[in-house]
């Protein structure tokens, strides 16, 4: 194998697929990268043998070939380069190397056979659809900071993506908040298996839509899912369980209604919960008549609390929440009026945003 | 001409100039010498064969017995022998009757912990007036900080460790070994050289040439499963682990290599930190049976989860995560951990993550102790938040 490639080029595409690798691993080849010539093109592979990305690039290839090497060491390389660089990559076909030439520098790197890079073989994909890059990252953005690292519930370890009547649906949950998101069904999908998109596909995916204002193809079947964005696929396998009947813990018949302008709701949590020395520990919510009062209360460190003006007009109730859960949510929020509806200080409460029917949050109170 | 030569007197508890390989002032033969002595200020110190020492302080017609202190029969386990005793082959944790089979004429004294405790504190005392930075590890051994900052009175820390063995030995009536080094890792090693009564210095210099000829066991964190997995490794030194780059040990330990490559190279940048904080609560028992099935260690393990959860709520306690112990029947301990997803003072959730790690045990070998651990404990208040789908 011989080429030579623009770097720029080069780290585009390591960038996209590199972050994949483990860093640890104990299975020597999956700390490589593929790189196999394919016309006037290089294809890129990488995988944890959950998922795998694939990505090309352009490169002015004389000699076709494959190889693998390691994937971490080649992208530090190539960062390192200045800017504009021509990098050559050569092959010598009886040689365990692959050497890296780019002007005065030259490297020889430790390769591996590419006939024993792993394979995810995707199968075949039962429903695919399109979906707008910025949508698919807002319904992660929306979601994914409930996503559960629990490994005893292992199927809440990922994001619930399926049909919802004539809606294309996420929830996340981790048992203490739930997140959901919605989107108008795209064409192709409807009927489509509900399927659980691991936590490190979840955050891949939206690492590659950084980069794309593209559309994103869809290919879902009751196994895998596959993200086509611009020239990278992204395949993955999907958590083997099945999700909760999450709608069941949605509260509907919550009656005292809250509501408070976001903005200064997320700073006030955040300066009385610079007192709470550990994570986990409560915000209490104390409302009254048009009143909120926050407070935190930390026996080693001190105690805060803060008054804001809200909208409120049921009867005084005092409710705990996690401060991190809460400016979780606030930060998703896009308009500032937020409305909470509450029922109790033991029962779960529903946070919209007022602007926004597709989002809805559930959070269970603390004790305070 | 004198020899120029400082070095420590033992009998003078001070620095001395050396003369014909004796003390210039009292002549005595109880000297340390070495270069870094001067320098050197992180102490870890030893109580000589501790329990078995204060039973024969208190009842000096034992004194020249072989002594054993240990739940007597059946399936109780040596806690200490004198070294008397030693000198026929008996070792702590050896099960009681082949310690007596190997000692049969070994007097043999239940442990009386309250005793011990209040012995431990008296020495304690005593280190508290050479420095304010000690670190208890247990009852009968300690690190302490002799760094001139710490300290109000500073003769050099050589001469305030001299001291404080010989007034354990005249106020407590007992010995202590003392390893003198430029850290805590090195300290313990060193002062495992000369016992009973030893006074070993390593220092910086010599380190690595000290660490090289030791087994990989005497790092702080490989057990046996991990000696036998560098073993298998071809890793059996401390040298072995010198001659790999820290990138090497990183690949094939994990973050473990990280320390792995500093303490093998004789680094070690851990404090000493006075009044260590409960760090975890645990319950461990014996099989009157080994086995190896998971009915029999899950019902034992059970039991444990519900003693460490009780203990958790008295103590004000959440854990955040659990600790499986196995000893199997070759004496080996394993243990494992696991996170927990909030923390916690359930016996069930206790239980759940910890039978998880028994059944990844399951069916290599029979073990004859079983022990559950919560650890990364935090404040109760934070333990088992409500949960959506835990409700009625």
């Amino acid at each position: 194998m011989r080429l030579v490639i623009e770097r720029g080029e080069l780290l585009r595409a390591l960038g996209h697929v590199t972050s994949v690798v483990e860093r640890r691993t104990t299975i020597p080849i999956l700390s490589n990268v593929m790189l196999k010539t394919a016309g006037a093109s290089v294809e890129f592979k990488a995988t944890d043998l959950e998922r795998e990305v694939i990505e090309q690039a352009n490169a002015e290839v004389t000699q076709p070939g494959a190889v693998t090497v390691p994937a971490h060491m080649l992208h530090d390389i190539v960062r390192k380069l200045p800017d504009g660089a021509q990098v050559e990559l050569k092959r010598e076909p009886d040689k365990d190397r692959l050497t890296l030439t780019s002007g005065t520098s030259r490297f020889a790197l430790q390769a591996l056979s590419a006939e024993d890079f792993p394979d995810l073989s995707p199968g075949e994909m039962t429903h695919s659809f399109e979906i707008g890059a910025s949508e698919l990252k807002r319904l992660i953005d929306k979601t994914r900071f409930a996503i559960s690292t629990e490994e005893t519930r292992y199927y809440l370890n990922g994001i619930y993506l399926h049909t919802a009547g004539h809606a294309l649906r996420a929830v996340a949950t981790d048992g203490h908040r739930l997140a959901q998101v919605e989107f108008e069904m795209p064409a192709g999908a409807d009927g489509m298996p509900g399927i659980i998109v691991p936590r490190k596909t979840v955050n891949e995916l939206h690492r590659l839509l950084e980069d794309t204002g593209a559309s994103v193809q869809v290919g879902v079947s009751k196994a895998k899912v596959r993200f086509e964005i611009g020239t990278v696929t992204l395949t993955s396998k999907l958590i083997d369980g099945s999700f909760p009947d999450y709608d069941r813990v949605i509260p509907k018949n919550n009656d005292k209604e809250l509501h408070v302008s976001n903005a200064a709701f997320k700073s006030a949590v955040d300066r009385v919960s610079t007192i709470a020395s550990e994570r986990g520990r409560a915000v209490k919510l104390a409302l009254d008549a048009d009143k909120l009062t926050l407070s935190v209360n930390n026996p080693e460190g001190g105690s805060a609390t803060e008054e804001i003006d809200v909208g409120y007009k049921a009867a005084a109730m005092e409710i705990g929440f996690n401060a991190r859960y809460l400016l979780d949510i606030a930060g998703q929020l896009e308009s500032d009026d937020v409305v909470f509806k509450l029922a109790d200080s033991g029962s779960p409460t529903v946070v919209r945003d007022s602007a926004d029917a597709t989002a809805l949050y559930v959070l269970m109170p603390m004790r305070v | 001409m004198a020899d120029e030569t400082r070095v420590l007197c033992r009998d003078c508890c001070a620095i001395v100039l050396l003369e014909a390989a004796a003390c210039a002032d009292c002549g005595s033969d109880r000297i340390v010498a070495h270069p870094e002595l001067e320098t050197l200020a992180i102490a870890h110190i030893d109580c000589d064969a501790f329990y078995a020492s204060v039973e024969k302080r208190d009842r000096p017609e034992i004194r020249n017995l072989p002594l054993i202190v240990g739940h007597p029969g059946g399936r109780g386990v040596v806690t200490t022998a004198c070294y008397i005793a030693r000198r026929f082959g008996v070792r702590s944790a050896m099960p009681m009757f082949k310690a007596l089979d190997a000692c049969p004429d070994a007097v043999v004294i239940a442990p009386d912990m309250a005793k011990y405790k209040r012995v431990s504190n008296d020495i304690r005392t005593i280190f508290e007036a050479a420095t304010s930075v000690f670190e208890p590890v247990s009852l009968d051994e300690a690190y302490l900080d002799l760094t001139d900052d710490w300290r109000t009175e500073a003769p050099p820390a050589a001469e305030a460790l001299s001291v404080i063995a010989a007034r354990v030995e005249r106020e407590v009536g007992i010995t202590v070994s003392i390893g003198l080094a430029p850290n805590k890792f090195l300290a313990k090693l060193a002062s495992e050289l000369q016992k009973p009564r030893g006074f070993s210095v390593v220092g910086t210099a010599e380190a690595k040439a000290f660490l090289s000829g030791l087994p990989v066991s005497k790092i702080n964190g490989v057990g046996a499963a991990t000696a036998a997995r560098m073993q298998a490794n071809g890793t059996a030194t401390i040298g072995d682990l010198q001659a790999m780059s820290e990138q090497q040990l990183v690949a094939t330990y994990g973050k473990f290599g990280h320390r792995l490559f500093q303490f093998a190279n004789g680094r070690d940048e851990r404090a000493v930190t006075p009044d260590r904080p409960t760090k975890s609560i645990s319950a461990e028992n014996t099989f009157r049976r080994d086995t190896g099935a998971f009915d029999d260690l899950a019902a034992e393990a059970k039991g444990l989860c519900a003693r460490v959860a009780a203990q958790l709520v008295r103590k004000e306690f959440a854990a955040g995560s659990i600790v499986l112990k196995l000893k199997t029947s070759d004496f080996k301990i394993l243990t494992r951990h696991r996170r927990l997803a909030h923390p916690t003072q359930r016996a069930s959730v206790i239980e759940e993550a910890a039978l998880a790690l028994v059944r990844r045990e399951v069916g290599r070998q029979t073990y004859r102790l079983i022990g559950v651990g919560a650890a990364d404990l935090t404040d109760a208040t934070s333990a088992d938040p409500p949960d959506l789908f835990d409700r009625p």
